[in-house]
């Protein structure tokens, strides 16, 4: 980001950064840059909240108004992540037939998935499989789960796209089940501890990790601050 | 507080930094036009994957709609973008103020990188990427940029 500027002002742009990482700005060395201590994923603080993303926007061009640089400021207000909030999020019962519970569950959330992807038009679902695959990837990484190979259990693509994938759906299908706007992380940390998915991955994760697959796989199957023990399933 | 523990995790990285801090005399803001270059690998075409190492840019319309969020790293909330693609890419926010005065228009050209490179050099952004960039947006004749990360 502060490098970005760089390149931009000195092709003739002035340029002021919205800072998520004050030490990356301190090493960069933007021209402008106003740190903000909001939720990572969302610079302008506040989704839904028009006022506060103008205060945000006010203060940093604010900063045009410094004759000389680097100027790096702070916002005057902290916003902090939910994570150790979860959403409370009943999840629909689903039909289980033969299939893994965890598959099944991924099965009964479409409604929901589709319900947010109507309201709001728009998913980050898609890197590998659709959100109609997902209780299928959801099957397999069972299997890796369980002990099967993760090379051989079919999938169809780089596990950590397919389980982003996984965890968008979820976090999307959470935002159908509950209406509102989630804090910054809540569907996050209700997908990994509170649903079976969840727990499939986490478990899916240590597995392969211990089948000796590279530190990408497995380190990004999950947000590194979710990687602990499994155990929190329903 | 999982923010924090990616804020202390990510601290520090190493970083490029030129010798001397390049430096653009900003023009009057009621007269500038505003794009936005946000890092957070937004794409067009509806494609919701963007590779790590990939150092080249999308170009955006200034409409938010139809657009991903592709960035490939999980260790960041998306749900706020799913509810108000604004909190990302506030191109809604600066149309109004482009309506009230305070900016003087909206680009039509915006762009999305995706951070979280792991060439922490960013040779290809500074060499290639950055620079045609810039091109895209001088050929729309933006003063002024603000960049978003995720």
């Amino acid at each position: 980001m502060g490098t970005l500027a760089s390149v931009l002002e000195q092709h003739g742009i002035a340029t002021v950064a919205i800072s998520a990482i004050r030490e990356q700005v301190e090493t960069t060395r933007p021209p402008r840059a106003l740190h903000c201590q909001f939720p990572l994923g969302r610079p302008l603080g506040r989704p839904g909240d028009a006022d506060f993303q103008h205060r945000v926007l006010d203060a940093a061009f604010a900063l045009l108004e410094e004759p000389e640089g680097p100027v790096l400021a702070d916002f005057d207000e902290v916003i902090d992540d939910e994570a150790e909030a979860p959403l409370v999020c009943a999840i629909p019962p689903a039909d289980h037939g033969d299939r893994h519970p965890a598959e099944a569950e991924a099965l009964g959330l479409l409604p929901a998935w589709r319900r947010a992807l109507a309201s709001h038009g728009r998913s980050t679902v898609g890197k590998v499989v659709t959100a109609e695959q997902v209780p299928d990837a959801v099957g397999r990484f069972a299997r890796v789960a369980d002990g099967e190979s993760w090379k051989e259990v079919g999938l169809p693509g780089d596990p950590t796209k397919i389980a982003g994938d996984i965890r968008n759906f979820y976090e999307e299908a959470a935002i159908g089940l509950t209406g509102g706007v989630p804090g910054a992380r809540q569907a996050e940390t209700w997908f990994v501890d509170h649903t079976r998915a969840g727990d499939v991955i986490q478990r899916a994760r240590i597995a392969m990790k211990e089948q000796g697959a590279g530190f990408y796989f497995w380190n990004y199957l999950l947000p590194m601050t979710q990687h602990h023990e499994p155990g929190h399933a329903p | 507080m999982a923010d924090q523990q990616v804020r202390e995790a990510l601290a520090e990285l190493p970083g490029f930094a030129f010798d001397e801090v390049p430096w653009v005399t900003p023009r009057p803001l009621a007269d500038s036009r505003v794009a936005i270059v946000t890092t957070a690998g937004l794409t067009t075409d509806g494609i919701a994957d963007w590779n790590p190492g990939d150092q080249s840019f999308t170009v955006l319309p200034a409409d938010a709609d139809g657009l991903t969020l592709a960035h490939f790293s999980p260790n960041f909330d998306r749900s706020g973008w799913i509810v108000d693609p604004d909190v990302v890419f506030p191109v809604t926010r600066l149309r109004e103020k482009a309506a009230g005065g305070t900016i003087g228009s909206v680009a039509d050209v915006h762009i999305s990188f995706m951070g979280a490179q792991v060439d922490h050099t960013l040779e290809t952004i500074r060499l290639d990427t950055g620079p045609a960039a810039a091109e895209a947006l001088l050929a729309d004749d933006v003063d002024l940029v603000v960049l978003t990360p995720v």
